[in-house]
Protein backbone atom coordinates (compact mmCIF):
# COMPACT_ATOMS: atom_id res chain seq x y z
CA UNK A 1 0.00 0.00 0.00
CA UNK A 2 1.17 3.54 -0.75
CA UNK A 3 0.38 6.90 -0.22
CA UNK A 4 1.67 7.63 -3.94
CA UNK A 5 0.24 10.24 -6.40
CA UNK A 6 -2.41 7.92 -7.81
CA UNK A 7 -4.16 8.88 -4.64
CA UNK A 8 -5.64 11.93 -5.52
CA UNK A 9 -8.30 9.94 -7.73
CA UNK A 10 -9.36 7.77 -4.53
CA UNK A 11 -9.75 10.70 -2.12
CA UNK A 12 -13.61 10.95 -1.47
CA UNK A 13 -15.60 14.11 -2.72
CA UNK A 14 -18.85 13.70 -0.65
CA UNK A 15 -19.48 15.67 2.34
CA UNK A 16 -19.48 14.44 5.66
CA UNK A 17 -17.32 11.00 5.22
CA UNK A 18 -14.98 10.10 7.40
CA UNK A 19 -11.24 11.02 6.06
CA UNK A 20 -9.24 10.30 8.75
CA UNK A 21 -10.23 7.45 10.85
CA UNK A 22 -7.78 6.87 14.10
CA UNK A 23 -8.10 3.23 16.18
CA UNK A 24 -6.64 2.74 19.33
CA UNK A 25 -3.56 5.10 18.84
CA UNK A 26 -0.77 5.07 21.46
CA UNK A 27 2.31 7.36 20.98
CA UNK A 28 5.40 8.05 23.00
CA UNK A 29 8.67 10.50 23.24
CA UNK A 30 10.87 7.48 24.33
CA UNK A 31 9.85 6.10 27.69
CA UNK A 32 7.07 8.56 28.15
CA UNK A 33 3.26 8.03 26.56
CA UNK A 34 2.03 11.10 25.27
CA UNK A 35 -1.35 9.72 23.91
CA UNK A 36 -3.27 7.73 24.96
CA UNK A 37 -6.02 4.80 23.01
CA UNK A 38 -6.79 7.57 20.67
CA UNK A 39 -9.77 6.45 18.30
CA UNK A 40 -11.71 9.13 16.69
CA UNK A 41 -13.08 9.96 12.58
CA UNK A 42 -12.84 13.38 11.31
CA UNK A 43 -15.28 14.36 8.65
CA UNK A 44 -14.30 15.86 5.22
CA UNK A 45 -14.93 19.00 4.60
CA UNK A 46 -15.62 19.89 8.24
CA UNK A 47 -13.35 21.80 10.84
CA UNK A 48 -12.29 19.82 13.51
CA UNK A 49 -10.56 21.81 16.44
CA UNK A 50 -8.76 20.22 19.30
CA UNK A 51 -8.73 22.34 22.78
CA UNK A 52 -7.16 20.90 26.33
CA UNK A 53 -4.69 22.22 28.69
CA UNK A 54 -0.89 22.64 27.60
CA UNK A 55 0.97 19.29 27.42
CA UNK A 56 -2.25 17.49 26.55
CA UNK A 57 -1.35 16.02 23.46
CA UNK A 58 -3.03 17.58 20.99
CA UNK A 59 -0.31 19.01 19.22
CA UNK A 60 1.20 15.82 19.11
CA UNK A 61 -1.80 14.57 17.51
CA UNK A 62 -2.23 16.75 15.04
CA UNK A 63 1.22 16.00 14.04
CA UNK A 64 0.70 12.56 13.40
CA UNK A 65 -1.64 13.06 10.82
CA UNK A 66 1.46 14.01 8.74
CA UNK A 67 3.87 12.37 10.36
CA UNK A 68 6.11 15.13 11.37
CA UNK A 69 6.62 13.69 14.73
CA UNK A 70 9.21 11.48 12.33
CA UNK A 71 11.47 14.52 12.26
CA UNK A 72 11.72 14.08 16.39
CA UNK A 73 13.85 11.01 17.17
CA UNK A 74 12.31 9.73 20.43
CA UNK A 75 9.09 9.81 18.74
CA UNK A 76 7.06 6.37 18.32
CA UNK A 77 4.00 5.09 18.04
CA UNK A 78 3.42 2.43 20.27
CA UNK A 79 -0.17 0.72 18.61
CA UNK A 80 -3.22 1.73 16.86
CA UNK A 81 -3.45 2.99 13.21
CA UNK A 82 -4.35 6.19 11.46
CA UNK A 83 -5.84 6.01 7.81
CA UNK A 84 -6.39 8.38 5.83
CA UNK A 85 -8.67 7.62 3.04
CA UNK A 86 -8.11 3.94 3.97
CA UNK A 87 -4.57 4.40 3.81
CA UNK A 88 -2.75 3.24 7.15
CA UNK A 89 0.01 6.33 6.87
CA UNK A 90 2.50 4.63 8.99
CA UNK A 91 2.23 1.52 6.61
CA UNK A 92 5.51 0.71 5.14
CA UNK A 93 5.75 1.52 1.50
CA UNK A 94 3.70 5.08 2.51
CA UNK A 95 5.99 7.92 0.65
CA UNK A 96 6.09 10.85 3.87
CA UNK A 97 6.97 13.53 1.13
CA UNK A 98 3.81 12.51 -0.88
CA UNK A 99 1.84 12.14 2.19
CA UNK A 100 2.45 16.02 3.45
CA UNK A 101 1.75 16.87 -0.36
CA UNK A 102 -2.10 16.04 0.63
CA UNK A 103 -1.77 16.96 4.35
CA UNK A 104 -0.85 20.60 4.21
CA UNK A 105 0.04 22.19 7.60
CA UNK A 106 0.02 25.66 8.90
CA UNK A 107 1.92 26.48 12.49
CA UNK A 108 1.57 28.87 15.06
CA UNK A 109 4.07 30.90 13.95
CA UNK A 110 4.18 32.20 10.23
CA UNK A 111 7.21 31.39 8.53
CA UNK A 112 7.07 32.31 5.07
CA UNK A 113 10.41 31.56 3.31
CA UNK A 114 12.92 34.55 2.67
CA UNK A 115 11.66 35.22 -0.86
CA UNK A 116 8.88 36.96 -2.78
CA UNK A 117 4.87 36.29 -2.31
CA UNK A 118 4.53 34.65 -5.61
CA UNK A 119 7.93 32.57 -5.31
CA UNK A 120 6.83 31.76 -1.22
CA UNK A 121 3.27 29.92 -3.49
CA UNK A 122 5.39 28.86 -6.82
CA UNK A 123 8.49 26.95 -5.06
CA UNK A 124 5.89 23.97 -4.24
CA UNK A 125 5.31 23.55 -7.70
CA UNK A 126 8.61 24.44 -8.92
CA UNK A 127 10.40 21.55 -6.84
CA UNK A 128 7.88 19.56 -8.52
CA UNK A 129 9.09 20.29 -12.00
CA UNK A 130 6.45 22.68 -13.03
CA UNK A 131 8.47 25.60 -14.63
CA UNK A 132 5.75 26.76 -17.11
CA UNK A 133 4.93 30.59 -15.91
CA UNK A 134 1.81 30.77 -17.73
CA UNK A 135 0.74 27.79 -15.26
CA UNK A 136 2.72 29.25 -12.49
CA UNK A 137 1.06 32.83 -12.52
CA UNK A 138 -2.69 30.66 -12.47
CA UNK A 139 -1.61 28.64 -9.64
CA UNK A 140 -0.34 31.56 -7.56
CA UNK A 141 -3.65 33.64 -8.39
CA UNK A 142 -5.57 30.70 -7.36
CA UNK A 143 -3.70 30.66 -3.97
CA UNK A 144 -3.66 33.75 -3.35
CA UNK A 145 -7.51 34.27 -4.05
CA UNK A 146 -8.06 31.12 -1.93
CA UNK A 147 -6.43 32.43 1.09
CA UNK A 148 -7.82 36.37 0.36
CA UNK A 149 -4.87 37.75 -0.52
CA UNK A 150 -5.03 38.47 -4.04
CA UNK A 151 -6.32 42.04 -3.57
CA UNK A 152 -3.91 43.12 -0.80
CA UNK A 153 -0.85 41.94 -2.79
CA UNK A 154 -1.75 41.49 -6.25
CA UNK A 155 0.02 44.82 -7.15
CA UNK A 156 3.54 43.53 -5.67
CA UNK A 157 3.89 39.94 -5.88
CA UNK A 158 7.97 40.65 -6.45
CA UNK A 159 8.07 41.64 -2.73
CA UNK A 160 9.96 40.06 -0.39
CA UNK A 161 6.88 37.94 1.89
CA UNK A 162 9.03 39.01 4.86
CA UNK A 163 7.88 42.69 5.06
CA UNK A 164 4.49 41.55 4.92
CA UNK A 165 2.29 41.91 8.02
CA UNK A 166 1.19 38.71 10.32
CA UNK A 167 -1.65 37.88 9.48
CA UNK A 168 -1.13 38.57 5.77
CA UNK A 169 2.27 35.75 6.28
CA UNK A 170 -0.34 33.91 8.15
CA UNK A 171 -2.60 33.57 5.34
CA UNK A 172 0.59 33.68 2.70
CA UNK A 173 1.66 30.07 4.48
CA UNK A 174 -1.88 29.29 4.20
CA UNK A 175 -1.93 29.69 0.14
CA UNK A 176 1.63 27.92 0.22
CA UNK A 177 0.06 25.05 1.62
CA UNK A 178 -3.08 25.06 -1.09
CA UNK A 179 -0.86 25.19 -3.63
CA UNK A 180 0.09 21.58 -3.73
CA UNK A 181 -3.37 20.94 -3.51
CA UNK A 182 -3.72 19.43 -0.49
CA UNK A 183 -7.02 17.52 1.14
CA UNK A 184 -6.56 17.96 4.48
CA UNK A 185 -5.28 21.29 6.42
CA UNK A 186 -3.39 20.79 9.54
CA UNK A 187 -3.06 23.99 11.53
CA UNK A 188 -1.40 24.58 15.05
CA UNK A 189 -2.47 27.70 17.17
CA UNK A 190 -2.34 29.56 13.60
CA UNK A 191 -3.88 32.91 14.98
CA UNK A 192 -2.12 32.97 18.06
CA UNK A 193 0.40 35.57 17.30
CA UNK A 194 -1.60 37.19 15.73
CA UNK A 195 -4.08 40.84 16.76
CA UNK A 196 -8.24 40.27 16.31
CA UNK A 197 -8.97 41.71 12.97
CA UNK A 198 -6.34 39.51 11.63
CA UNK A 199 -7.34 36.55 13.22
CA UNK A 200 -10.90 37.56 12.27
CA UNK A 201 -9.57 37.46 8.63
CA UNK A 202 -7.73 34.28 9.38
CA UNK A 203 -11.09 32.51 10.58
CA UNK A 204 -13.22 33.96 7.92
CA UNK A 205 -10.57 32.20 5.86
CA UNK A 206 -11.09 28.77 7.55
CA UNK A 207 -14.62 29.38 7.18
CA UNK A 208 -14.61 29.77 3.33
CA UNK A 209 -11.68 26.57 3.32
CA UNK A 210 -14.02 24.34 4.36
CA UNK A 211 -16.04 24.15 2.03
CA UNK A 212 -13.05 22.22 -0.64
CA UNK A 213 -10.76 21.28 2.46
CA UNK A 214 -11.43 18.90 5.80
CA UNK A 215 -9.44 21.34 7.99
CA UNK A 216 -8.14 20.39 11.66
CA UNK A 217 -7.28 23.05 13.99
CA UNK A 218 -5.25 22.70 17.63
CA UNK A 219 -6.19 26.57 19.56
CA UNK A 220 -5.78 27.44 22.76
CA UNK A 221 -8.47 29.21 22.94
CA UNK A 222 -12.02 27.89 22.83
CA UNK A 223 -14.00 31.39 21.95
CA UNK A 224 -12.00 30.20 18.51
CA UNK A 225 -13.07 26.67 19.12
CA UNK A 226 -16.69 27.46 19.12
CA UNK A 227 -16.48 30.05 16.65
CA UNK A 228 -15.02 28.63 13.53
CA UNK A 229 -15.30 24.24 14.11
CA UNK A 230 -18.34 22.05 13.55
CA UNK A 231 -16.62 19.44 15.87
CA UNK A 232 -14.66 19.43 18.94
CA UNK A 233 -12.55 16.96 20.40
CA UNK A 234 -11.51 17.49 24.47
CA UNK A 235 -8.31 16.14 25.36
CA UNK A 236 -6.59 15.99 29.06
CA UNK A 237 -3.25 14.58 29.36
CA UNK A 238 -3.06 12.54 26.63
CA UNK A 239 -6.67 11.26 26.63
CA UNK A 240 -9.40 11.80 24.59
CA UNK A 241 -11.91 13.05 26.97
CA UNK A 242 -15.21 14.11 24.54
CA UNK A 243 -15.65 14.58 21.08
CA UNK A 244 -18.70 15.86 19.79
CA UNK A 245 -20.55 18.33 17.48
CA UNK A 246 -19.41 21.75 18.86
CA UNK A 247 -22.37 23.20 19.70
CA UNK A 248 -22.90 19.84 22.03
CA UNK A 249 -19.51 20.34 23.65
CA UNK A 250 -19.92 23.56 24.29
CA UNK A 251 -23.49 23.78 25.10
CA UNK A 252 -24.03 20.72 26.62
CA UNK A 253 -21.03 18.54 27.32
CA UNK A 254 -21.31 15.27 28.42
CA UNK A 255 -18.45 14.55 30.15
CA UNK A 256 -17.64 16.51 33.89
CA UNK A 257 -14.11 17.25 33.07
CA UNK A 258 -15.43 18.84 29.97
CA UNK A 259 -17.09 20.88 31.44
CA UNK A 260 -15.02 21.90 33.89
CA UNK A 261 -11.79 22.81 31.44
CA UNK A 262 -14.61 25.11 29.34
CA UNK A 263 -16.19 27.17 31.88
CA UNK A 264 -12.76 27.73 33.33
CA UNK A 265 -12.95 25.87 36.44
CA UNK A 266 -9.56 23.93 36.00
CA UNK A 267 -6.59 23.91 33.25
CA UNK B 1 -16.29 43.60 9.43
CA UNK B 2 -19.07 41.41 8.83
CA UNK B 3 -18.52 38.11 10.47
CA UNK B 4 -19.73 34.89 8.65
CA UNK B 5 -22.11 34.27 11.96
CA UNK B 6 -23.26 37.87 11.88
CA UNK B 7 -26.12 36.32 9.86
CA UNK B 8 -27.38 35.04 13.08
CA UNK B 9 -28.78 38.10 14.56
CA UNK B 10 -30.55 38.92 11.27
CA UNK B 11 -32.24 35.44 11.40
CA UNK B 12 -32.98 36.15 15.44
CA UNK B 13 -33.86 39.98 14.94
CA UNK B 14 -36.63 38.22 12.21
CA UNK B 15 -38.26 35.43 14.28
CA UNK B 16 -38.54 38.21 16.70
CA UNK B 17 -40.87 40.03 14.46
CA UNK B 18 -42.41 37.26 13.30
CA UNK B 19 -43.55 36.39 16.86
CA UNK B 20 -44.30 39.59 17.69
CA UNK B 21 -46.85 39.97 14.96
CA UNK B 22 -48.10 36.54 15.47
CA UNK B 23 -48.66 37.69 19.04
CA UNK B 24 -50.68 40.81 17.65
CA UNK B 25 -52.72 38.85 15.08
CA UNK B 26 -53.65 36.32 17.58
CA UNK B 27 -54.67 39.87 20.03
CA UNK B 28 -56.92 40.90 17.31
CA UNK B 29 -58.67 38.16 16.50
CA UNK B 30 -59.53 36.82 19.73
CA UNK B 31 -61.09 40.88 20.12
CA UNK B 32 -62.70 40.66 16.67
CA UNK B 33 -64.04 37.74 17.97
CA UNK B 34 -65.49 39.67 21.05
CA UNK B 35 -66.35 42.69 19.41
CA UNK B 36 -68.35 41.18 16.16
CA UNK B 37 -69.45 37.99 18.09
CA UNK B 38 -67.18 35.76 15.71
CA UNK B 39 -66.62 32.41 17.36
CA UNK B 40 -64.47 31.35 14.15
CA UNK B 41 -62.15 34.36 14.55
CA UNK B 42 -61.93 33.45 18.53
CA UNK B 43 -61.00 30.21 17.41
CA UNK B 44 -58.22 31.11 14.88
CA UNK B 45 -56.65 33.05 17.78
CA UNK B 46 -56.73 30.19 19.84
CA UNK B 47 -54.74 27.93 17.13
CA UNK B 48 -52.21 30.15 17.05
CA UNK B 49 -51.12 29.78 20.11
CA UNK B 50 -48.66 26.72 19.48
CA UNK B 51 -47.04 28.39 16.96
CA UNK B 52 -46.42 31.35 19.15
CA UNK B 53 -44.84 29.00 21.78
CA UNK B 54 -42.70 27.13 19.54
CA UNK B 55 -41.17 30.28 18.33
CA UNK B 56 -40.47 31.80 21.65
CA UNK B 57 -38.48 28.25 22.46
CA UNK B 58 -36.49 28.52 19.17
CA UNK B 59 -35.62 32.07 20.15
CA UNK B 60 -34.30 31.19 23.44
CA UNK B 61 -32.54 28.25 22.29
CA UNK B 62 -30.76 30.82 19.55
CA UNK B 63 -29.45 32.99 21.76
CA UNK B 64 -28.32 30.41 24.20
CA UNK B 65 -26.84 28.82 21.09
CA UNK B 66 -25.47 32.85 19.87
CA UNK B 67 -24.02 33.25 23.53
CA UNK B 68 -22.27 30.21 23.85
CA UNK B 69 -20.64 30.19 20.16
CA UNK B 70 -19.99 33.66 19.61
CA UNK B 71 -19.21 35.39 23.19
CA UNK B 72 -20.79 38.32 21.97
CA UNK B 73 -20.53 41.67 23.40
CA UNK B 74 -21.93 45.31 23.61
CA UNK B 75 -24.83 45.55 21.44
CA UNK B 76 -24.93 42.02 20.53
CA UNK B 77 -25.03 40.56 24.24
CA UNK B 78 -28.07 43.43 24.75
CA UNK B 79 -29.62 42.27 21.81
CA UNK B 80 -29.06 38.78 23.06
CA UNK B 81 -30.83 39.66 26.31
CA UNK B 82 -33.68 41.91 24.66
CA UNK B 83 -34.42 38.78 22.57
CA UNK B 84 -35.15 36.37 25.16
CA UNK B 85 -37.41 38.98 27.65
CA UNK B 86 -39.02 40.12 24.32
CA UNK B 87 -39.63 36.67 23.36
CA UNK B 88 -41.45 36.24 26.34
CA UNK B 89 -43.42 39.39 26.51
CA UNK B 90 -44.56 38.02 22.77
CA UNK B 91 -45.55 34.35 23.98
CA UNK B 92 -47.20 35.60 26.86
CA UNK B 93 -49.30 38.57 25.39
CA UNK B 94 -50.06 35.20 22.90
CA UNK B 95 -51.21 33.67 26.41
CA UNK B 96 -53.66 36.77 26.90
CA UNK B 97 -55.03 36.37 23.44
CA UNK B 98 -55.75 33.06 23.55
CA UNK B 99 -57.38 33.69 27.24
CA UNK B 100 -59.24 36.30 25.40
CA UNK B 101 -60.41 33.86 22.51
CA UNK B 102 -61.58 31.36 25.45
CA UNK B 103 -63.83 33.19 26.97
CA UNK B 104 -65.39 34.57 23.89
CA UNK B 105 -66.07 30.91 22.63
CA UNK B 106 -67.49 31.03 26.50
CA UNK B 107 -69.94 33.48 25.87
CA UNK B 108 -70.92 32.96 22.62
CA UNK B 109 -71.57 29.52 23.17
CA UNK B 110 -73.66 30.22 26.78
CA UNK B 111 -75.32 34.18 25.23
CA UNK B 112 -75.30 33.53 21.70
CA UNK B 113 -73.62 37.05 20.84
CA UNK B 114 -71.93 40.09 22.36
CA UNK B 115 -74.25 42.13 24.09
CA UNK B 116 -72.40 44.38 26.70
CA UNK B 117 -68.90 45.64 24.62
CA UNK B 118 -68.04 48.38 27.06
CA UNK B 119 -64.88 50.22 26.26
CA UNK B 120 -63.03 46.97 24.70
CA UNK B 121 -63.24 48.45 20.86
CA UNK B 122 -61.06 51.39 22.56
CA UNK B 123 -58.85 49.63 24.68
CA UNK B 124 -57.92 46.77 22.25
CA UNK B 125 -57.33 49.18 19.47
CA UNK B 126 -54.73 51.38 21.94
CA UNK B 127 -52.63 47.84 22.57
CA UNK B 128 -52.33 46.44 19.32
CA UNK B 129 -51.37 50.09 18.40
CA UNK B 130 -49.10 50.07 21.10
CA UNK B 131 -48.00 46.23 20.44
CA UNK B 132 -47.35 47.06 16.37
CA UNK B 133 -45.35 50.40 17.31
CA UNK B 134 -43.29 48.50 19.19
CA UNK B 135 -42.28 46.18 17.03
CA UNK B 136 -41.93 48.41 14.22
CA UNK B 137 -39.15 50.96 16.82
CA UNK B 138 -37.49 47.60 17.41
CA UNK B 139 -36.68 47.36 13.78
CA UNK B 140 -36.32 50.82 12.68
CA UNK B 141 -34.19 51.46 16.34
CA UNK B 142 -36.37 54.42 16.88
CA UNK B 143 -35.93 55.71 20.53
CA UNK B 144 -38.52 58.25 20.44
CA UNK B 145 -41.26 56.12 19.54
CA UNK B 146 -39.96 53.45 21.80
CA UNK B 147 -40.24 56.26 24.75
CA UNK B 148 -43.52 57.39 24.00
CA UNK B 149 -45.10 53.63 23.66
CA UNK B 150 -44.41 53.74 27.40
CA UNK B 151 -46.65 56.92 27.64
CA UNK B 152 -49.92 55.55 26.27
CA UNK B 153 -49.84 52.81 28.38
CA UNK B 154 -51.72 55.01 31.03
CA UNK B 155 -54.70 55.50 28.57
CA UNK B 156 -55.54 51.49 28.36
CA UNK B 157 -55.28 51.37 32.17
CA UNK B 158 -57.70 54.14 32.76
CA UNK B 159 -59.95 52.27 30.02
CA UNK B 160 -59.68 48.83 32.39
CA UNK B 161 -60.43 50.57 35.48
CA UNK B 162 -63.04 52.45 33.88
CA UNK B 163 -64.69 48.94 32.25
CA UNK B 164 -64.34 47.57 35.80
CA UNK B 165 -66.25 49.93 37.59
CA UNK B 166 -69.11 49.73 34.56
CA UNK B 167 -69.19 46.08 34.86
CA UNK B 168 -68.79 45.92 39.11
CA UNK B 169 -71.52 48.44 39.63
CA UNK B 170 -74.72 47.85 41.48
CA UNK B 171 -76.31 48.67 38.32
CA UNK B 172 -78.21 45.80 36.77
CA UNK B 173 -77.22 44.67 33.08
CA UNK B 174 -80.45 43.54 32.11
CA UNK B 175 -78.51 41.84 29.31
CA UNK B 176 -75.92 39.84 30.41
CA UNK B 177 -75.50 37.28 33.34
CA UNK B 178 -73.26 37.90 36.20
CA UNK B 179 -70.81 35.19 34.81
CA UNK B 180 -70.39 37.18 31.11
CA UNK B 181 -70.00 40.15 33.09
CA UNK B 182 -66.99 38.69 35.21
CA UNK B 183 -65.87 36.98 31.72
CA UNK B 184 -65.83 40.27 30.20
CA UNK B 185 -63.96 42.08 33.28
CA UNK B 186 -61.60 39.66 32.43
CA UNK B 187 -60.77 40.21 29.06
CA UNK B 188 -60.47 43.81 29.70
CA UNK B 189 -58.08 42.85 31.93
CA UNK B 190 -55.86 40.69 29.76
CA UNK B 191 -56.31 43.90 27.11
CA UNK B 192 -54.48 45.69 29.46
CA UNK B 193 -51.95 43.17 29.89
CA UNK B 194 -51.43 43.01 26.03
CA UNK B 195 -50.62 47.36 26.44
CA UNK B 196 -48.24 46.10 29.55
CA UNK B 197 -46.39 43.95 27.16
CA UNK B 198 -46.14 46.11 25.16
CA UNK B 199 -44.43 48.70 27.28
CA UNK B 200 -42.12 46.42 28.44
CA UNK B 201 -41.31 45.84 24.68
CA UNK B 202 -40.71 49.56 24.43
CA UNK B 203 -38.46 49.45 27.46
CA UNK B 204 -36.71 46.74 26.06
CA UNK B 205 -36.04 48.71 22.98
CA UNK B 206 -34.62 51.54 24.11
CA UNK B 207 -32.21 49.46 26.42
CA UNK B 208 -30.90 48.19 23.66
CA UNK B 209 -30.44 50.91 21.62
CA UNK B 210 -28.95 53.09 24.36
CA UNK B 211 -27.61 50.25 27.15
CA UNK B 212 -29.62 51.99 29.94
Amino acid sequence: MQFDKSISAKLPTAAADTIIEVRHFDFCYGDTQALFNISMDIHEKEVTAFIGPSGCGKSTFLRCFNRMNDLIDIAQIKGGSVKISDIDIYGKDVDVIELRKHVGMVFQKSNPFPKSIYDNIAYGLRIQGITKKSILDDVVEECLRGAALWDEVKDRLNESALGMSGGQQQRLCIARALAVKPKILLMDEPCSALDPIATAKVEELIHQLKQDYTIVIVTHNMQQAARVSDRTAFFYLGKLIEYDVTDTIFMNPSDPQTEAYISGRFG
Amino acid sequence: MKRYFHNELDELSNKLILLGEKANEAARMAVDGFLESDIEKAQAALQLDDDIDALEQEISHACVRYITLRSPVSSDVRLMLVAIKASHDFERAGDEAHSIAKKVKNILSRDGRIEEAVAIAEMSQLACAMMQDAITCFVQEDLETAQAIIERDSAVDRLNRANFKTLSSDTPHAQITDRTRIETILISKSIERIADHAKNLAEEVIYLLTGE
